[in-house]
């Protein structure tokens, strides 16, 4: 491997989250992007072609090293690690209208959900999934949400922009007001 | 409440937790009656489902079902709506359901989002990063300095004073022994004469560290090949004497 490589995986080992780009490329003045991408891409390799049971992943807004999905099982029977719990099913429908629609209001979340949300949206900003990202305009200036780092990071996202776009989803929707149902 | 044509839950139903757990709420439920009946989702006939809705809360516990009772209220309104006659050739009729199926549709949308959320999270959950422990930063401080006045204070010792007993004070003197001294008091009696006696040596009043320090020199001496140390029998007096060996040398 490269200096650089090597210098890169030092940085990306001891990191607890994933690491920017932009702090990557920092850790070498005289390293140009473009080397960092390709040495990006060297690490990548090697942990790929020499078979580690580790792997270099983008995600999460940055570079991070992870353990290989196949080994989880062991992992967690030796109780080295253990896995996030999983959101219930009203959380993940939450967390979804956030992330589509952030910034967002707890009212406009409800109507959309058709039920209440306080406690849900409790919940998710104590897991860190969301965050308060400012006040609507409106009446009682209330909080609006958006997701947060570790709400890409839980779920493999490289940005906010890899989630497909509302009209690629199966169920596109027409403008608001211009429903598709047919009058009878 | 609940139609004729009710068709009865399966036991699935019995309990209220299960029912609860199986929809995140009413729009939830309706989605599933609409893909239970294979209805079109444009198309919904609204009595029907209506009746239906309001057959599966009536097994919903009454606070959890404030949701729920909303939009049954809200599907009733619209089956009344549907009922008024309309003229005909009437442009600006709009379809009650309209709203409806927009929510519907809107919420479908999420679901299919929350999917995909779940597919990634669940890749994810497979995979563990480097578990970070941040080292604890400092030794937990002390508690706050005290603050108390003098008079405080003072008090205070007094109160710990009283309660102790006159503390016994034993003075210790060191007295080193004199080692050194004493060879050279030996030395000093065996130039004069041949040999002598332990009471040649110690004087009666001697001083424990006196006599000590006496004992030592013969001893050394002795192991230097000065002198000879014999006792001709058991408790007889100890004699001294200059070794032949070392004063021939």
């Amino acid at each position: 491997m490269t200096p650089l490589a090597k210098l890169l995986e030092a940085a990306l080992f001891a990191a607890p989250r994933p690491i920017p780009l932009t702090a990557l490329e920092a850790l070498d003045q005289e390293s140009s992007p473009a080397a960092v991408a390709a040495a990006l891409d060297e690490l990548r390799e090697h942990y790929d072609v020499d078979g580690h049971g580790v792997e270099l992943v983008e995600q999460g807004g940055g570079w991070q090293i992870l353990t290989r999905a196949e080994f989880a099982e062991a992992i967690e029977r030796a109780q080295v690690a253990v896995r996030p719990h999983k959101l219930s099913a009203a959380a993940l429908e939450t967390l979804a209208i956030v992330a589509y629609r952030q910034p967002i209001g707890r009212a406009e979340i409800e109507e959309i959900r058709g039920v209440a949300v306080g406690s849900v949206l409790k919940s998710l900003h104590e897991r860190n999934l969301i965050d308060i990202v400012g006040r609507s305009e409106g009446i009682g200036r209330p909080l609006l949400y958006g997701t947060t780092p570790q709400f890409l990071e839980q779920f493999a996202l490289r940005h906010l922009e890899e989630l497909p776009r509302a009209d690629e989803l199966a169920i596109a929707l027409r403008g608001a007001g211009n429903t598709a149902v047919v009058p009878e | 409440m609940i139609a004729p044509n009710f068709r009865p839950l399966e036991a699935e139903t019995s309990s209220f937790v299960i029912e609860l757990s199986q929809f995140t709420g009413p729009l939830d439920l309706l989605l599933s009656l609409i893909r239970d009946e294979q209805l079109d989702i444009y198309d919904i006939p609204i009595a029907r489902i209506a009746e239906q809705f309001l057959a599966r809360i009536s097994t919903l516990g009454l606070d959890e079902a404030a949701d729920y009772l909303e939009m049954a209220a809200r599907l009733l309104r619209i089956k009344a709506q549907m009922l008024l006659p309309r003229a005909d050739g009437e442009e600006s009729w709009e379809d009650p359901r309209a709203e409806l199926v927009r929510r519907l549709l809107e919420y479908q949308q999420m679901r299919e989002v929350v999917d995909l959320l779940e597919r990634r999270g669940e890749e994810r959950r497979h995979q563990f990063p480097r578990r970070f422990i941040p080292i604890a930063a400092d030794i937990t401080p002390l508690n706050a300095p005290l603050s108390l006045s003098l008079g405080e204070l003072l008090a205070a010792v007094d109160r710990v004073l009283r309660t102790t007993k006159e503390p016994k004070i034993h003075e210790v003197v060191p007295r080193a022994l004199d080692v050194a001294g004493a060879m050279v008091t030996v030395r000093a009696v065996l130039a004069m004469r041949r040999h002598a006696q332990w009471t040649d040596l110690v004087g009666r009043d001697a001083e424990p560290w006196q006599i000590l320090s006496v004992l030592l020199a013969l001893l050394e001496m002795a192991k230097m090949g000065e002198l000879r140390i014999a006792q001709s029998r058991a408790f007889a007096s100890v004699e001294i004497r200059r070794d032949a060996i070392s004063e021939a040398a």
